[in-house]
């Protein structure tokens, strides 16, 4: 065997295990799903394996009338709309409030920032659905919120801080805000603080020096944090169903609502690859846009 | 004191049927065999298993699963190896048809004949070949008497789909398709298999109006929620609404006489249960009174066999959302399997109203 054969084979053989691991635990999953969004529906749950049917995606844009006629449905497309609005929210009030806390965090002493580090992550150590839970403590008619603001005689009435979109808001910035600080601390972290000085010593004011100095070089971190706050915001499942009140969707509800109660897993596939598909543009636009930035702020 | 006394009594009774049954099967308690049950979890009594390993030798193990779509799954992916299984009449259906189960022939068993007639067939398996009732419930609803004007509440789903102006914003809905649905159905009159488009849509106008008086749509924490005085009226179960009246006693439950809804777990044997002969007796030993009681005492929920009351825990005896009064048998409206045509209605109404 030739040196550069044996360097191939050594290369297939390194890469090997990660391969096997994408095929298996992403591709083959991924691969079943759509497969399954293209099966007929069996109405007691489950696939009708040797049906062949796109009546799933149909039925993501239009429904069937008595006649076999279609007619065009904008429930699932509100529904969806509703997810990305609500999720696009969250980001933007993830990066208003993620943006000082990193930056604070950032121009600590080293013993301060470990702390801090900490602190932020405390959360996760929590599971998601108590976090909801002590949401709907805080927030419901006779909760904390209320009863202190009753109490101090600012209101008179509970004000409806729960089941309503404003709920959710809240909970989705409440759990994915970590995901925002983080990145943006670690890319403000490596700033170099002489630039800062430099900036003020060439007269910039403290609100151009943080457009000019400081937001460029903490690029790369605002959009991985705005990544990762909105992409997993979009697929929310838990928060809408406890801080909404159940009364509207998100596409994750729907989702969930397809495998159960409404038995229909094809269109549940197709939905799911639909939510896949959406993710997969808003990222690619992203690149796009932003792609010389983030280089050139490497 | 008291209670310990009655229980007492009942051990004793226990015990005396437990020797007749060791006579009568003998052969059978001496070959010590082994049975699996797979059942919702905390919904079958402890104490059920040690009594029926003490009466016939036979080992009985219980399996939970988290939803009857796990049932479904784990049965259709070749068993799992077990003998008894509890599923609803929606899942009875599917497993009937698909052949999953294995005609055991309940309807010959001895004890078939102290079922409450109204469950002596079901939808899906209406010879009871291959069922028996395990336990049943209803969806009503309940109500706080102290935060409704005037203390007291029309038997009606009026109360809930048109609210007086007090109730608007203190009212909370179950999150649950089919039971909103049939509830919407009975009160306007409408089939709940309904293939008509019209009538669909009139169950989500009376929905759709509904809906902005509707606090929240939820089926966790229902019991809570009445309880901290949340809202004043929740549509619910009666297991809850008796556990509501634990803490408040004053709740009422309300069997609404458009029609209550009222579903049934069943006992049912998987086709290729290893012990088949054993699963059958087992079946037949839970449709006896005491042992129905036994089991009714622990889940909450009543059960289908007639004398089982006199066994019951005083608490579930005398609330009226457990042991419900005779006369309003007639508002009781059993599962039925709707068309592919009907469920599509129902979820497309059940979209629209949360789009």
């Amino acid at each position: 065997m030739t040196r550069a054969g044996k360097n191939t084979l050594f290369r297939v053989l390194l890469i090997g295990p990660a391969l096997l691991a994408i095929t298996v635990f992403m591709i083959v999953p991924l691969g079943l799903m759509a497969y399954i969004s293209f099966r007929g529906r069996d109405y007691s749950g489950g696939v009708l394996w040797d049906q062949f049917s796109t009546e799933a995606y149909v039925r993501l844009f239009f429904e069937r009338e008595l006649d076999g006629t279609l007619a065009l449905n904008f429930n699932y497309m509100i529904i969806i709309l509703r997810s990305v609005w609500l999720s696009f929210l969250t980001m933007v009030i993830s990066l208003a409030v993620g943006l000082p806390v990193a930056m604070f965090m950032a121009t600590r002493d080293a013993k301060w920032k470990a702390v801090l580090v900490f602190m932020v992550t405390l959360p996760f150590w929590t599971n998601l659905l108590v976090r909801n839970y002590a949401w709907i403590l805080l927030l419901r008619d006779h909760g904390t919120i209320n009863s202190v603001l009753l109490w101090l005689g600012i209101i008179s009435e509970p004000l409806p801080l729960l089941h309503n979109a404003f709920a959710v808001a809240v909970g989705l910035t409440y759990s994915f805000l970590p995901f925002m600080v983080l990145p943006i601390y670690a890319s403000l972290e490596k700033i170099d603080l002489r630039l800062v000085e430099a900036s003020f010593d060439l007269y910039a004011n403290r609100w151009q020096t943080i457009r000019r100095v400081i937001l460029p070089l903490a690029y790369p971190g605002i959009v991985a944090g705005c990544v990762l706050v909105f992409v997993p915001a979009l697929g929310a499942y838990i928060t809408p169903e406890l801080l909404g009140g159940g009364k509207t969707l998100m596409i994750g509800n729907l989702i969930g609502f397809q495998f159960g109660a409404a038995r229909n897993w094809p269109f549940g596939a197709a939905l799911g690859l639909f939510l896949l598909a959406l993710v997969l543009v808003s990222l690619g636009l992203y690149a796009r846009r932003y792609r010389g930035e983030l280089e050139g702020s490497q | 004191m008291n209670k310990n006394s009655r229980v007492g009594k009942h051990t004793a009774k226990l015990l005396m049927a437990s020797a007749m049954a060791l006579t009568a099967f003998s052969g059978a308690a001496l070959a010590a065999g082994e049975l699996n049950l797979y059942n919702w979890s905390n919904y079958f009594a402890p104490e059920l298993l040690e009594l029926y390993e003490k009466e016939t030798g036979t080992k009985v193990k219980v399996d939970s699963f988290a939803s009857e779509e796990d049932l479904l799954a784990k049965l259709q992916a070749g068993g799992g190896g077990y003998d008894v299984i509890f599923p609803g009449t929606t899942t009875l259906g599917v497993m009937v048809e698909k052949g999953m189960l294995a005609k055991i022939d309940v309807n010959q068993m001895e004890n078939f004949k102290n079922l409450l007639p109204a469950f002596t067939t079901i939808a899906g398996d209406e010879n009871r070949d291959y069922s028996a009732p395990y336990m049943w419930g209803t969806t009503g609803f309940t109500y706080d008497p102290e935060m409704v004007p005037g203390g007291k509440l029309e038997e009606s789903w009026k109360e809930i789909f048109e609210p007086s102006d007090e109730l608007k914003g203190n009212i909370a809905m179950l999150n649950e398709m089919s039971d909103v649905w049939n509830a919407a159905a009975y009160y306007t009159g409408v089939s709940k298999c309904t293939e008509d488009p019209a009538e669909a849509q009139k169950i989500l106008d009376v929905l759709m109006a509904q809906k902005p008086h509707v606090k929240l749509y939820s089926n966790d924490g229902t019991i809570d929620r009445m309880i901290a005085g949340e809202v004043a009226v929740h549509m619910q179960w009666n297991g809850a609404a008796h556990r509501v009246k634990a803490k408040k006693p004053n709740a009422v439950y309300v069997y609404p006489k458009e029609g209550t809804t009222f579903w049934t777990d069943v006992i049912a044997v998987p086709k290729d249960a290893p012990n088949l002969e054993e699963a059958k007796k087992f079946v037949n030993w839970m449709m006896s009174p005491e042992v129905a009681a036994i089991a009714s005492n622990y889940t909450g929920y009543s059960n289908a066999v007639a004398g089982s009351g006199e066994f019951l825990k005083d608490d579930l005896k005398a609330d009226p959302a457990v042991n419900m009064p005779e006369d309003y048998n007639e508002r009781l409206r059993a599962y039925e399997a709707c068309s592919p045509a009907s469920k599509d209605l129902r979820e497309k109404v059940w979209t629209k109203l949360k789009s």
